[in-house]
């Protein structure tokens, strides 16, 4: 069988990933470390299976990191990120500048050229976003002060790349002479390049605006999900290839789209699109990161290889934990963050590469750091896991979650409403009229452009799945109105809240008695028929109509309903599962069965305090006349 | 069996700061049944049966409630009507409550001079209460004399705290059973019981 052929590689890095990730996360070591597991096992170091292809690989796999900040930016409205602004440019600015300098500093002391130590600088100074936020986020750390705290610092040298990009040809003595092939605008003069950049962050944000939500309104109307997959798909690899063609780093590019669709009713459609894509990217991303671990050339050096590697984390961990403690980070906090971002990040490769073909650096210094590089990514999982572990017991203070002051990612209200159709709409208008903060989930793209216009916090989506639950802050909210249709999505929403969020009280709509019985045998306590409190209010009516007191039929109406309700309770229990095929016949027993316990059960509902009989009786009988 | 119910009754809670804070002191007491009739029917549809086997498990019971119009707010009323049925509570068959003790804890607008003969409102506290009075008294109860928070609407925080303080050990001692040997001839309001005078507050 021919090893290279494309299958058998998509077998061998799928297989891996199978075998070895869960693997780690049974031993508790997290999905990232369980990846790199896997490409060092069947790397060139150890199986043999992949060998120099992995780098290609890699090239292509780096895509899930534009994935993945799309789908950051997707969460981070245009507010928030303003919010964290602070964080990012002081704190973000501040690490790359220290760290930068040291390392210069110590290189220059090492006896390397000032252009090597200063690109050397630059290039370790940044950490990886890939292991970091993918790592937060399966901890769910990501709103926590350390997470939002990484997140900037994260943002920060992404953006910080494009200077570099651009510093470092400057560097070597071969002039700008390579220029990249992918890149149209660098034979332009600097401030038209500066234009063009500008131009293309401007089309970015108009098209979010005016292109991409029509676009997805047309889509969704479709209501072919695998055609709502190839949109989100086809916006991310467009703005992407817009970004690199005009000199800007895809993924920067891509999260800029990410934010301008934040406000978006798509947008966690769009997410949970690109969610797998953007996983599976990453998880090869991580493997032929494991697997281009040159372990022949740590051999041959390990002294100073391990020497680089311990002295640099070291050194990243002590400038962050010391600008942790500059930003009032806590104690706990501060360990999570300094210690995360301690690695050298996927940028590395891409300018360690690039300043070779500059010749900046040096093909074995190149080589050496690479293999550094690769270590300190590897060695991140773990040292997490001992921080984890071993560290943050013994700090006493458990701090909340989330802790008041940081600025928080998602806005949370606390009634989430699945369902805005004739059912649902009611409730949420009566909602709405007394200021009762409601987030709406809906899959008809005509009415959720319609609320959004009016001013709902409204997301598009199929609401019985666990990830839009999960974006509309069902952990956090208080309860959630059920209804939508049909009947069966009723169900499956609530296996999945019972599961994933058993904390959250539902309220759930139910067509007719047969499917309030489903309810109640699921196991719901709040269940309203659809036509019960109508068909009564009809009732009244009629009562009235043929000379009734108005009071007296409401009255009637409501005992009726309290009855009712109690026999729904009673009958839902005997009724189970085997005899539940609910035919015609069954139907006309269950009325019989119902207009008894009615006769049986009026008899004593009325209101002795307003009868006069006994009083009558009790007269006469004192005072007989 | 010297269990105390509170049978409170107040349609607009969220805006009240005395019995707010009322509701606050004796709430979860020991002893103590709060019920919040407001919050229980806000259709008035009352459980008649389960109101009377309420009744029935106590022994001094407690009309809070605002003095709206010299009287209180129509839960209290409809409650009345229903649950105190003829040949259950009164009637020549009526002994379900006989022996009981019940009174009435209000807040009114007015001070207290305003409640008497000289004043605006012509009645003392316990005339305008007669009707309760009456009530208990066809019931076979014994009635007892109200507690009283007058001049609500120029009240400060600390003196609505006071209030709330001498209730708390009014309904304290009641459920402790400290005023079994009580004469309750002479008393004119609840507040002049010589326990309450040093009563400031409670933390």
């Amino acid at each position: 069988m021919d090893q290279h052929s494309f299958l058998f590689q998509a077998m061998i890095y799928l297989a891996a990933a199978v075998v070895m990730v869960p693997l780690a996360k049974r031993l508790g070591l997290g999905s990232v470390l369980g990846y790199l597991l896997a490409g060092i096992l069947i790397g060139p170091s150890v199986f043999r299976f992949i060998g120099e292809e992995g780098e290609d690989i890699m090239h292509f796999a780096e895509f899930g990191v534009v994935m993945m900040l799309f789908i950051i930016g997707l969460e981070l409205e245009p507010s928030r990120l303003w919010n964290l602004r602070k964080s990012i440019l002081g704190l973000g600015g501040l690490q790359v500048i220290l760290t930068a300098t040291i390392i210069f500093g110590v290189a220059l002391a090492l006896g390397l050229r000032w252009q090597e130590a200063f690109v050397l600088g630059m290039i370790l100074s940044l950490s990886s976003t890939a292991i970091v936020l993918q790592y937060l986020n399966e901890k769910g750390m990501l709103k926590t002060y350390a997470g939002q705290s990484s997140f900037s610092v994260l943002l920060f040298q992404d953006i910080a790349v494009i200077p570099m990009l651009a510093l470092f040809p400057l560097l070597s003595g071969t002039a700008e002479s390579a220029a990249d092939p992918g890149n149209m605008v660098s034979g332009l003069p600097a401030w038209m390049q500066a234009a063009v950049i500008f131009l293309a962050i401007i089309a970015i944000m108009l098209s979010g605006r005016f292109l991409i939500r029509p676009l997805f309104r047309v889509v969704a109307r479709t209501r072919l999900r695998e055609l709502f997959t190839a949109t989100a798909l086809l916006i991310v690899v467009a703005i992407a290839v817009l970004m690199t063609a005009v000199g800007l780093s895809a993924a920067l590019g891509t999260f800029l789209a990410g934010v301008v669709l934040a406000n978006s009713e798509y947008k966690h459609e769009m997410e949970s699109d690109i969610e797998p894509f953007k996983g599976l990217l990453l998880g090869l991303f991580f493997i032929t990161v494991g697997a281009s671990i040159d372990f022949d050339l740590v051999m041959r050096q390990p002294e100073t290889i391990l020497l680089l590697v311990a002295g640099l984390m070291f050194l990243k961990t002590g400038v962050l934990f010391l600008l942790g403690r500059f930003f009032s980070l806590d104690k706990g906090q501060n360990l999570w963050f300094a210690l995360g971002l301690s690695q050298m990040g996927e940028f590395a490769f891409v300018l360690f590469s690039f300043t070779a073909e500059q010749q900046i650096l040096s093909p074995s210094l190149t080589d050496t750091m690479v293999a550094v590089v690769a270590i300190s990514m590897a060695l991140t999982p773990l040292i997490l896991l001992l921080n984890e572990r071993l560290v943050q017991p013994r700090l006493v203070r458990r701090e909340a979650d989330a802790a008041p002051g940081m600025p928080d990612i998602g806005e949370q209200h606390e009634v989430i409403v699945a369902g805005f159709g004739h059912f649902g709409n009611t409730t949420g208008r009566f909602l709405r009229a007394h200021r009762v903060g409601m987030t709406v989930l809906d899959n008809n793209a005509d009415r959720v452009e319609l609320l959004r216009r009016m001013g709902f916090k409204v997301y598009y989506g199929d609401a019985s799945r666990l990830d839009l639950l999960q974006a509309a802050g069902a952990a956090r909210a208080k309860l959630i109105i059920i209804a939508l249709e049909p009947a069966s999505k009723r169900l499956e929403m609530i296996e999945t809240i019972k599961k994933h969020f058993p904390n959250l009280r539902m309220l759930v709509r139910a067509a007719n008695r047969y499917d309030a019985y489903d309810l109640m045998n699921a196991g719901m306590l709040h269940v309203y028929r659809e036509s019960l409190d109508t068909s009564l209010r009809m009732g009244v009516d009629v009562m009235r109509f043929l000379g009734y007191r108005a009071y007296t039929a409401q009255r009637a109406a409501r005992t009726f309903l309290k009855i009712d309700e109690a026999n729904l309770k009673k009958l839902a229990s005997i009724k189970d599962r085997e005899e539940y095929i609910i035919s015609a016949r069954e139907n006309i027993e269950e009325l019989e069965r119902m207009l008894q316990a009615d006769a049986e059960q009026f008899r004593g509902a009325v209101d002795r305090g307003w009868d006069e009989e006994s009083l009558m009786a009790d007269a006469h009988k004192m005072n007989p006349s | 069996m010297a269990k105390v119910l509170i049978l409170f009754a107040h349609p607009a809670l969220e805006k009240s700061r005395v019995h707010a804070a009322m509701v606050k002191a004796v709430k979860g007491l020991p002893g103590v049944t709060f019920h919040d009739l407001y919050e229980r029917y806000p259709d008035f549809d009352i459980d008649v049966k389960k109101e009377q086997e309420i009744l029935l498990a106590h022994g001094i019971i407690i009309w809070q409630h605002p003095f709206y119009w010299y009287s209180a707010p129509a839960l209290v009323k409809q409650w009345m009507d229903l649950v105190l049925e003829h040949n259950w509570a009164y009637g020549s068959a009526g002994r379900a409550l006989a022996g009981k003790k019940i009174f009435n804890a209000i807040s009114c607008g007015g001070g207290r001079e305003a409640y008497s003969p000289a004043g605006k409102n012509r009645f003392t506290i316990p005339q305008l209460l007669f009707p309760f009075d009456q009530t208990a008294f066809l019931c076979r109860m014994q009635y007892l004399p109200p507690f009283v928070v007058f001049g609500t609407h120029r009240l400060q925080a600390p003196e609505i705290e006071g209030h709330a303080a001498r209730y708390r050990s009014l309904v304290q001692a009641l459920a402790a059973g400290g005023l079994e040997g009580q004469d309750w001839q002479g008393v004119g309001l609840m507040n002049d019981l010589p326990i309450l005078q040093e009563v400031k507050s409670y933390s």
